[in-house]
């Protein structure tokens, strides 16, 4: 459980869950998470080739480390209860929830969820859940969302609905996302549990999605939603920290090793003292470091 | 057993296979179009007829176009279009899965 939420989720991709070619090859491009959409990407028709089709991929194609979530058709729907059927059959790490507006609905989900897991005898509690926020409703009920369960991962903002309910649209500055984006974020970190931000889905406007992602890099966000894998690297870019940041974080992490040895309490670094939010976030720049290559597997800093 | 409905599914992009079941009286008859036949003719058939098994269906036409898929895709299509043509794809067979 805590191995799945502290893991790194820069990325998390979309692929529509009927495009067999898009689905065998959605491990190749480096996404932290990859998500098989079931809901919107899919023509009504097509709901349950689209499960067929997502449930034996997920059975035969090596995803890598990639965290594999599925988003489900939402509640209001009769495909709600077989997809989450299949997708706990076929073992999947997350169900995101669409449009979720209150804590009630992911309880409902979660015990649609355990009836799954019994019926197809799986251990109760391995499927992990994560909720979209669509609406203002979604936006204000966001807290409690986030805390609804212990199986929640993350929540991410899902803009277009949201604008849309919002009587606005989508602006190029952002502006009319602000407090939904600083609402979903801090009700995810009260939870203790990982922040999505929107897709930017304008793949022509290369610097619009380098500033937002920017923008959301510096509120806190964990990563972003993305439709197009070419925006994998542009994300990682951004989260990848500066030889400084790395530098600082080996120096705090090898001070906790110092005091740990001589068994001092307190941690001092240049005269100053280590707490634990700067462990934690040296930890995290060790993380994204790793990541995206910037040090051997000793933690040693690789010179360009 | 028998299928109720001539019924289709997958598409002609590719790595698809599209699967079309119709009624038939002579077992399990598979005409298969596929650039590889040559080669992985076979393994697609064996795939389509291990999933209709599975299903009960005894007597039924498939006509497959076959565009790359792989084993996976194959099975899924040929799932999907049996549900269709049973008329059961609201009760998922979980046991064929």
């Amino acid at each position: 459980m805590t191995e799945s939420k502290e893991r790194l989720r820069r990325t998390m991709m979309f692929v529509p869950g009927n495009n067999p070619g898009m689905v065998k090859d959605a491990g190749i491009y480096g996404a932290d998470s990859i998500m098989f959409d079931l809901e919107d990407a899919v023509s009504m028709t097509e709901k349950d080739a689209a499960r067929d089709l997502v449930f034996e991929a997920l059975h035969t194609v090596d995803y890598g480390d990639a965290e594999l979530v599925v988003r489900i058709n939402g509640l209001d729907t009769p495909y709600y209860q077989n997809d989450i059927k299949a997708m706990v059959k076929a073992g999947i790490d997350v169900i995101r929830l669409p449009k979720t507006e209150s804590a009630e609905m992911i309880q409902q989900l979660e015990a649609e969820v355990v009836k799954a897991e019994e019926q197809f005898n799986l251990p109760v509690g391995s499927t992990h859940l994560m909720a979209a926020i669509e609406s203002a409703k979604g936006v204000l009920n966001a807290p409690e969302i986030a805390a609804a369960s212990d199986r929640m991962i993350g929540i991410a903002l899902s803009a277009e609905d949201y604008t849309t309910d919002m009587k606005t649209h989508r602006y190029k500055d952002g502006r009319e996302l602000e407090f939904a984006r600083n609402m979903v974020l801090h009700a995810a970190r009260a939870a203790g549990i990982a922040a999505f931000d929107t897709v930017f889905t304008n793949m022509d406007d290369v610097d619009g999605f380098k500033r937002e992602t920017e923008y959301i890099h510096q509120l806190g966000y964990d990563g972003k939603s993305l439709v197009n894998p070419r925006q994998i690297p542009m994300v990682n870019a951004i989260y990848a920290p500066s030889k400084k940041e790395i530098k600082d974080a080996q120096n705090v992490i090898a001070a906790i090793e110092a005091a740990h040895q001589k068994g001092s309490g307190v941690i001092s670094m240049n005269g100053q003292m280590v707490d634990r939010p700067v462990v934690l976030r040296a930890e995290r720049v060790m993380r994204l470091a790793k990541a995206s290559h910037l040090v051997d597997q000793e933690g040693n800093y690789i010179e360009k | 057993m028998e299928i109720k409905k001539t019924a289709l599914a997958g598409t002609l992009e590719s790595s698809d296979i599209q699967i079309m079941l119709s009624k038939g009286t002579n077992g399990i008859q598979i005409d298969l179009d596929s650039e590889v036949a040559k080669s992985f003719g076979d393994d697609i058939r064996r795939v389509i007829t291990t999933v209709l098994t599975d299903f009960n269906i005894t007597d039924v036409n498939v006509k497959a176009v076959d565009k790359g898929a792989l084993d996976c895709v194959i099975k899924a299509r040929t799932i999907a279009a049996a549900q269709r043509a049973l008329d059961t794809v609201n009760e998922p067979a979980w046991e064929v899965l």
